[in-house]
């Protein structure tokens, strides 16, 4: 029997602003199980990163999360203290943020960013946990440790840094790593580098992952699991597999149409998806994507659609899923 | 036979860095950059940060004065010539549609600003009625020409940015990274109108991205750069299927692909290291510190562009050893 790790139900959360009500997240449940890697992809505003924030707590301060419940290993996050999951932060799930320039402190050498992490959650001492700090950096792929430890993250490379970041988040073996866009602000041979990388301490730790992104070849490469999300919602989730080669979800399927491929020979036109991204400050009643979807029914405009199961945890929100399987009901009766 | 429309000759872009005033110090940001555009082409430019593509753009410009070399437009050797009449023909897009429009003029006034500098209308109606075509042209409406900047989306604003450029009607634009700050599905939109507007009025492109998949959609021809070097040019499909230079084909690899089953099957080729300062390049070959295939003979000697086969260009010695 596999491993729940972690489950997140039904959870609503909106941003209080002057302007009104956000609502960031809408009804989001994910299951990870251990050993999972998950990609979470979508536009920017979709709710990727927020989903992935929640879990750890790290909300701007107008956040408020209305309904739903968080477990991770036990913990029933919604409940937790500040202090408690202060324990939980760079322990048992740790992050690594998108840009490596601005989220290592300047002041401080490298050696001393990684120490921190480790001796606020072990009882090494300081000696020790160069000791281990030394280890991360080998293991994340950079040569003479010692030496980089007393640099400070001006002197490294933006891939270096990036490594760095790695080695921080996986300072204490955490069970859950997030991966926050990792490469977007890279080149991409770099990205390569790191994404394999990755993949290896994958092998190495059998780490859980959520790999946030919204490039769909990286997802095709590291993932097991996709999901789709738009306005705050998932609207398609399923194995990669299923997700690119069986898209259920009229979204799922303009996304796929709309990326220009490298290996095909013969120049296809792109279509794109019309239209723009909603305005979560006014959501549309019904199904978000409805007014850019070109299949939209009048039901779409009225109510949210409930999801429909396409194969054992392959599933999608969509009025026309319904209607199909509505008719295939009939049918049979 | 396509005529040239523009055409590049040994062109070279120093940026003086610190030094002393007898010896200067200088990034050699573009370095011996020769290539033609036939006209009604498009030719993608390639290349990691910092390789000198979005500079080599800006020269052919002259946003910055060139420190050698040529550039031959239509025929005309401007190099040094008073720019005026030929940045009516020659317009660029930028990357990011947040900095590149003023905050403080309406659109209207962004898109309108080159019609009055070039004096295209004769009176107030008719600079209103072409800052509406054009607005039209690019998907946007005539409501839109009293707004600021700051009431549009991202994909809106590149959309602006694409009018400024169209408002003069141009026949050659530099695309420099127009759809990198946009999201997926937008990015399509953008792409895609591109090619409209290249096909109903005749444009040239020069389109720079660091996104292969998306220069190999839109051009004909790619050239791929690194450090300041054009290290292959070729048409597109050749280029991506049979290309000659070790950097290109690691480039290519590293490129994830959206397709579960050709992404695990591909073999990939990860670079080691990171690309060396362009204030020190390596001797030789500029690739030779990154390179499989480097032997002593890419230390000494720096490799030419040459002609492998027709129309494809690469500038590697081993050329012929790579599978």
């Amino acid at each position: 029997m596999r491993e729940l790790l972690l489950d997140i139900r039904n959870e609503r959360l909106s941003f209080f602003t002057p302007a009104g009500e956000v609502k960031a997240l809408n009804d989001v449940s994910i299951q990870l199980y251990k050993g999972d890697v998950l990609g979470i992809v979508g536009e920017s505003g979709s709710g990727k990163s927020v989903t992935a924030y929640s879990i750890m707590q790290l909300l701007p301060q107008n956040a408020k999360i209305i309904g739903g419940t968080i477990d991770f290993n036990g913990h029933r996050i919604n409940d937790m203290t500040e202090e408690d999951m202060r324990k939980i932060r760079g322990n048992e799930v740790s992050i690594i943020f998108q840009d490596p320039m601005t989220s290592l402190n300047p002041v401080y050498t490298i050696g001393n960013q990684i120490i921190e992490v480790i001796m606020l959650h072990t009882n090494k001492t300081r000696k020790e946990a160069l000791e281990r700090a030394e280890e991360l950096l080998a293991l994340v792929g950079i040569n003479e440790p010692k030496k980089r430890l007393k640099q400070y993250p001006h002197e490294l490379s933006g891939g270096m840094r990036q490594r760095v970041m790695i080695a921080i988040a996986l300072a204490c073996e955490p069970k859950l790593l997030i991966a926050d866009e990792p490469t977007t602000a890279l080149d991409v041979t770099i990205q390569a580098q790191i994404l394999e990388l990755m993949m290896e301490l994958k092998e190495k730790l059998g780490m859980t992952i959520i790999m946030i992104t919204h490039d769909l070849g990286i997802v095709a490469r590291m993932c097991e699991k996709i999901a789709v999300m738009y306005a705050g919602k998932i609207v398609e989730y399923g194995s990669v597999d299923e997700i690119f080669y069986n898209p259920q979800h009229e979204y799922t399927k303009g996304l796929l149409r709309s990326i220009p491929r490298l290996n095909d020979k013969d120049k296809k036109k792109l279509v794109p998806i019309p239209g723009t991204p909603v305005d979560l400050l006014n959501p549309p009643a019904g199904c978000p994507f409805a007014p850019r979807c070109d299949s939209c029914m009048k039901i779409c405009l009225r109510e949210m659609p409930p999801y429909t199961t396409i194969k054992d945890d392959h599933f999608s929100a969509c009025w026309l899923l319904q209607k199909k399987e509505f008719e295939q009901g009939g049918g049979k009766k | 036979m396509s005529k040239k429309l523009l055409e590049v000759k040994n062109l070279k872009q120093y940026f003086k860095v610190g030094g002393s005033f007898f010896k200067p110090r200088y990034v050699k940001a573009v370095d011996n950059v020769s290539l033609f555009i036939n006209k009604g082409e498009t030719l993608g430019l390639v290349g990691e940060s910092g390789c000198g593509k979005t500079t080599l753009g800006r020269t052919i410009l002259r946003l910055y004065e060139p420190t050698g070399g040529q550039i031959i437009y239509d025929g005309q050797d401007i190099t040094k010539a008073d720019m005026l009449p030929y940045r009516r023909k020659m317009q660029i897009v930028f990357q990011d549609p947040y900095a590149s429009l003023d905050p403080r003029m309406t659109v209207g006034d962004i898109v309108g600003e080159a019609i009055d500098i070039h004096k295209l209308a004769k009176n107030k109606k008719e600079r209103q009625e072409i800052i509406i075509s054009m607005l039209e042209r690019v998907g946007l409406n005539s409501e839109h020409a009293n707004r600021y900047p700051h009431e549009f989306s991202g994909g809106q604003r590149q959309r602006i940015g694409i009018a400024r450029a169209l408002a003069v009607n141009p026949e050659f634009i530099v695309c420099d990274e127009p759809v990198s700050a946009l999201d997926v599905s937008i990015q399509a939109q953008i792409i895609n109108m591109f090619e409209e507007l290249q096909e109903a009025m005749g444009l040239t492109y020069l389109f720079i991205a660091h996104d292969l998949s998306v220069v190999k959609h839109i051009s004909q021809r790619i050239g791929v750069m690194y450090l300041g070097k054009l290290v292959e040019l070729a048409e597109s499909n050749e280029l991506i299927f049979h290309c000659a230079h070790p950097y290109t084909k690691s480039l290519i690899s590293a490129i994830p692909i959206a397709d579960p089953v050709t992404a695990r099957s591909s073999k990939r080729i990860v670079l080691e290291g990171d690309v060396p300062s362009p204030l020190n390049p390596p001797s030789g070959c500029r690739f030779r510190t990154r390179c499989p295939y480097a032997t002593e003979l890419c230390a000494e000697k720096e490799p030419e562009l040459r002609e492998i086969s027709p129309g494809h260009y690469t500038a590697c010695h081993h050329f012929d050893k790579i599978d």
